[in-house]
């Protein structure tokens, strides 16, 4: 049937809308919504869905986030008109603070003990850093200092989640998963950390500081440690130069198990 | 670049159905939204029951067993629900009529109203309103065949109904809009 009546008829077919890809894959669960906020590193990405926020990332453009999202999570990004209730103004005290809070959080695409890792990371305060031995110790896994390493670099909500706050115990500040390496001491530098001083002091082979009045010894990031006034101040190469002397560990900052 | 074509669809959807889906909406949509914009006449309504054919669609994909999405007839298949979501629209929006029912009047088959009008008037489509005004039989088979170009197995798949019943009510309905089209009809 070739008529004028069937061309017609043919004619009638029509695109569907571009909202309806979209609304039909955040209706399954194929795909996240996003938004643009402002990290002291620059703009950043924050993808999320109803489990929470699940990624956190720089990009060049919103298309360059969409291909990176689409590409790790299997996922599609589709840019957000504004917040669901429940991640509303918790994002931006997150983003803020450098821990999620009470920001709800997607961790589905990382294993469990990869997790561990992570929310243990969350504690660590503002403007501290630890090595990652230490991170290892505190999840009962002491000499899986690696693989904290391999959890850290899957975080796929950074600065929400501090890895930036996990060093290497020999000062130098190690990889980071977000951007470009540099991003890490930025960060740190940004939350008031003073980074050349702690850098100097880990090079010199100081991992622990501790106070001869209290016999307490700290992580030299600790706010604890950086309260010790220069005339008090002793630095020690390990925790076991610092027991042997007498000084037991800082119970805010715990830097037993760590080298 | 995306290679998957509706014959390969299946084999995709079976061995990864997340990440295949999307193509299978995008394979779709268009087809799925026309057809039901011209079944049922209204934008938003075919916009509606187009998302939710696809949601229901991939649930139920979810729950079938791999194989069972291999020998899928994915097309019938899609249309089937799309065709009982459009049925169920016109059911509720023809609970509550404000005049008395003409003798033709079936439960099923909206009559054309002022939104339908809107729509065929905004697209200069007056075909268009020809079409949402046929009886519902007529419609779909008519819809599926020369709006969207299914063949008649497919279409008599779709509505489970034999082929001589789908290509009676097709050529029922193109007489139909023949008639009232006199001027358009070549020879």
């Amino acid at each position: 049937m070739t008529d004028r009546l069937s061309d017609d008829l043919a004619a009638l077919r029509t695109p569907a809308p571009a909202g309806l890809l979209p609304g039909v894959l955040l209706g399954v669960g194929l795909a996240d919504r996003y938004v643009t906020r402002t990290a002291p590193i620059g703009p950043i990405y924050v993808a999320f869905n109803d489990h929470g926020v699940s990624a956190v990332d720089v990009a060049d453009d919103p298309a360059a986030f969409e291909e990176w999202f689409e590409g790790r999570f299997g996922r599609r990004a589709f840019p957000a008109a504004g917040l669901p209730s429940a991640i509303g103004g918790r994002l931006d005290r997150a983003i803020a603070a450098g821990k999620p809070g009470s920001l709800p959080l997607d961790l589905r695409s990382v294993t469990p003990f990869q997790a561990r890792v992570l929310l243990k990371t969350a504690e660590i305060p503002r403007g501290e850093v630890r090595p990652y031995g230490w991170v290892a110790g505190e999840i009962g896994a002491p000499s899986a200092t690696r693989a904290v390493g391999s959890a850290l670099a899957a975080n796929p909500v950074p600065v929400v989640i501090p890895c930036h706050r996990v060093v290497r115990s020999d000062g130098r500040f190690g990889r980071y998963s977000m951007g470009e390496d540099a991003n890490k001491p930025r960060l740190l530098e940004a939350e008031g950390l003073d980074v050349g001083g702690f850098a100097a002091l880990a090079a010199r082979g100081v991992r622990l500081i501790g106070s001869d009045t209290t016999r307490i010894y700290c992580h030299p990031t600790c706010r604890d440690a950086r309260r010790i006034s220069d005339a008090h101040r002793v630095e020690f190469r390990s925790a076991r130069d610092a027991q042997r002397l007498g000084y037991r560990a800082c119970q805010r900052c715990r830097p037993a198990a760590a080298a | 670049m995306n290679h998957t074509t509706i014959d390969t669809i299946t084999d995709a959807l079976a061995s990864d159905l997340d990440r295949a889906f999307p193509d299978l909406v995008v394979l779709l949509q268009d087809d799925l939204f026309s057809g039901v914009l011209r079944m049922t006449g209204r934008r938003a309504d075919a916009e509606d029951i187009t998302q939710e054919t696809l949601i229901r669609a991939y649930r139920a994909l979810s729950g079938y067993p791999e194989a069972r999405i291999r020998s899928l007839a994915v097309r019938p298949w899609m249309w089937t629900i799309a065709l009982n979501l459009c049925r169920n629209r016109s059911r509720s929006r023809s609970r509550k009529p404000e005049t008395p029912l003409p003798e033709w009047y079936e439960p099923a088959s909206p009559a054309p109203g002022p939104e339908q009008m809107a729509v065929a008037a905004d697209a200069g489509e007056r075909l268009g309103t020809r079409v949402a005004a046929l009886p519902w039989a007529q419609r779909r088979a008519v819809v599926l065949r020369h709006v969207i170009g299914l063949g008649y197995q497919e279409i008599a798949e779709a509505l489970e109904r034999p082929v001589g019943t789908v290509k009676a009510d097709v050529h029922r309905a193109l007489a139909s809009l023949r008639r009232e089209l006199p001027t358009e009809e070549t020879s």
